[in-house]
């Protein structure tokens, strides 16, 4: 709605202590004007906090917030330019969807608020519900009335706080995309934070991943997906192979690692770590990109691609692909998802195979991290 | 298909034993209402009948009282006592704001505020029951005494010249008086409103008042807008918890007034134990009762609580 540049979210050097715990550890986040900006991570990772001090609800231990050029960081939450679509919407109970959506207008004395809440309510597709109460809603048109009551306010940014979590996959599906709907039509900065990281990579421009108080790695999601800086975030986003590796040689562009018996090679604009001959490397590859041949047809992969042999350990047909779990001397479960275009059907459980990829699609970690962080957590959502 | 046609066999020898229990099992929430439907009958729906009765009855202790449908008496009650009947709503009401204006207050604290001192708090307000209800309106003739240092406090602060003007205090004492009553009265009952409304407003979602404060309303604002519509419930009751007891009291206006307080329970009272004429203070009971139930109709209407109690 509005088309000043000086709208940005600027975070800088935000901190949040609860006693002697950090909740968010200095924290340093700048949100692009008109963006739809996620914050990821597992529960406890300090994300609410962080979208409750931007809100206001929460007041930083250190550091300012910053609304365009104006410091916000001592408003109270009532004087911010900045509304909430709260988790499980905290909608009034005693008042109408009607009044719900009026309540900002009518507090900044606002007097004929009729317009814009029937435009608000059309938006939101709730038109026949103004004058039922929150209750006699079902959770996905609560969710929205929740959307409405804040965006009827033009705020200057727009915070959701797990705002589809109350909600059935399905429906949490078609408010992802309704959301992104709004999100375009009306123009304002969005800060979500979800634990869901395909909600976060489907709606979000810009995802930030955080973990124990911590930005972990901010970026586009597919910049996250394809150029994780961490295991946990290769791991957090989607399902990752790493294979423990030490520096062989470097030459040109290429690092070239010794693993078990053979040689992996990676972009070392892609290598993290430090490609000291001799140093450690994780290194990981998506399921997705690997292709998987038969041990009796290994002489016809293409020269120049990394290999690995190994036995499937076990396999589950999901429709458009299928997942294999191979078993190699580098990595005990080594996940493949092949396409079902063309089906080996010797590709069975027991099956002696060679599991190869464009050395492009490999990435090079810093082997000093846990390989396994980032796992419980998805697990557990 | 085929798992339809499967399923029905484990399925049918089970089914002749689930009825019976199932019989069984309807009648059981009316065998667990008997025990309180009888004490009803007899502690509640008798004694009524027995009064109602009494009310339009005749006659003398020594002749004995006859049934002669006499509705007069209720006349007579009424004319000869309204000014026990107005002091009983004045006192009873006065009371229940001054409960509600220290009792909402106190009943937010614990609900909002108070972290771990809840408990505490919730015992202290509770903590009074365990001393009779005598014993402690007793205490407060103490607290009260003439020359008391209550009495001197409020003296000195001049507040007994303007209670005096309301004529609430007769000069420099305040017990006997009507002031005295409505204190006796408001603490006596203030748990019973502090509870329902720590109960309706402990019930409400702090992310509401966060959500008004998010949607531009001040403190004050989301208290007028969110909080208080929310709590009516526990006002409503509260004020109801604490008006209907104290309209009926007599212990207060007893053991604290004088006998230009004297409230209608005072009157019942008489009647029924000193005078002995029983038809008018069973016709007192019933005029009282019907009293307050008009006024609670109205009340409840007028607050427009129906769909929150």
């Amino acid at each position: 709605m509005t088309n000043d540049t000086g709208g940005d979210v600027r975070l800088s050097g935000i901190s949040k202590h609860y006693g002697s715990f950090t909740a968010v550890h200095p924290l340093d986040l700048t949100v692009p004007q008109g963006s739809f900006f996620a914050l990821l991570g597992a529960s406890g990772c300090g994300k609410t906090t962080t979208l409750r001090m931007i809100a206001g609800l929460e007041e930083p231990s250190g550091g300012t917030v910053h609304l365009g050029e104006q410091d916000v960081t001592v408003l109270p939450p009532y004087k911010r330019p900045v509304n909430t679509v709260f988790q499980s919407y905290a909608l009034f109970p005693h008042l109408d969807i009607f009044e719900n959506i009026a309540f900002g207008l009518r507090r900044r004395g606002i007097k004929s608020v009729k317009k814009q809440v029937d435009d608000m309510l059309d938006l939101v597709q709730l038109g026949e519900h103004a004058r039922k109460k929150p209750h006699q809603l079902s959770g996905g048109q609560q969710q929205r009335v929740a959307v409405a009551r804040a965006l009827i306010n033009h705020p200057r940014v727009l915070l959701l706080d797990e705002p589809l979590g109350a909600l059935d996959l399905k429906l949490r599906r078609q408010m992802q995309l309704e959301l992104k709907r709004i999100q375009t039509e009306v123009g304002i900065t969005f800060v979500h934070v979800t634990h869901d990281q395909e909600e976060a990579m489907t709606m979000a421009d810009t995802v930030a991943v955080m973990n124990a108080g911590r930005v972990e790695q901010l970026g586009s999601p597919s910049d996250l997906y394809e150029n994780p800086r961490t295991t946990f975030v290769a791991n957090f986003l989607g399902t990752s192979n790493f294979i423990a590796a030490e520096v062989d040689s470097t030459s040109g562009d290429d690092v070239v690692l010794k693993a078990g018996g053979g040689k992996l090679t990676l972009p070392a604009a892609r290598c993290s770590a430090p490609a000291t001959t001799g140093g450690k490397v994780l290194a990981g590859v998506r399921p997705e990109k690997i292709s998987l041949t038969h041990a009796d047809d290994a002489g016809g992969i293409p020269a120049g691609r990394n290999r690995i042999s190994g036995r499937i350990a076990g396999s589950s047909f999901i429709g458009v692909s299928t997942q294999y779990v191979v078993d190699s001397p580098v990595c005990p479960e080594f996940e493949v998802y092949a396409q079902n275009v063309d089906r080996d059907e010797r590709l069975v459980p027991g099956a002696d195979v060679v599991l190869h990829w464009n050395p492009a699609h490999t990435f090079g970690l810093d082997a000093a991290q846990d390989i396994d962080a980032g796992i419980q957590e998805e697990a557990a959502s | 298909m085929s798992t339809l046609t499967e399923a029905p066999p484990p399925l049918a020898p089970t089914e002749p034993a689930r009825k019976p229990p199932r019989r069984r099992g309807r009648l059981v929430p009316y065998w667990l209402l008997l025990p309180g439907i009888l004490w009803l009958i007899v502690f509640f729906a008798l004694p009524m009948i027995y009064q109602a009765s009494t009310s339009v009855q005749t006659g003398s202790l020594e002749e004995g009282y006859q049934v002669t449908w006499r509705f007069a008496t209720y006349w007579d009650a009424l004319s000869g006592y309204y000014p026990q009947f107005l002091r009983s709503v004045l006192y009873a009401g006065s009371a229940t704001i001054l409960c509600l204006v220290l009792g909402y207050p106190l009943a937010y604290l614990i609900a909002f505020r108070a972290g771990r001192w809840r408990n505490l708090i919730m015992i202290l307000v509770i903590a009074p029951f365990f001393t009779s209800f005598l014993i402690r309106t007793l205490a407060w003739k103490t607290i009260l005494a003439d020359g008391g240092p209550v009495v001197g406090v409020l003296n000195t602060l001049h507040v007994l010249d303007v209670t005096s003007w309301l004529g609430m205090t007769q000069g420099d004492r305040v017990l006997a008086t009507p002031l005295a009553v409505v204190t006796g009265l408001t603490y006596n009952f203030l748990p019973f409103m502090v509870l329902p409304l720590y109960t309706s407003l402990e019930r409400i979602d702090p992310r509401l008042h966060e959500a008004a404060n998010d949607l531009y309303a001040r403190p004050v604002t989301t208290f007028r807008k969110v909080t208080f519509p929310l709590s009516m419930p526990g006002v409503v009751s509260g004020t109801l918890l604490t008006f209907i007891p104290a309209a009926g009291d007599y212990v207060n206006a007893d053991l604290l007034g004088s006998t230009d307080t004297r409230m209608v329970g005072n009157v019942i009272q008489t009647q029924f134990l000193r005078v002995l004429d029983y038809p008018t203070a069973a016709a007192l009971s019933f005029i009282l009762m019907a009293a307050i139930l008009v006024m609670v109709t109205l009340y409840i209407r007028r607050s427009g609580t129906e769909d929150l109690v």
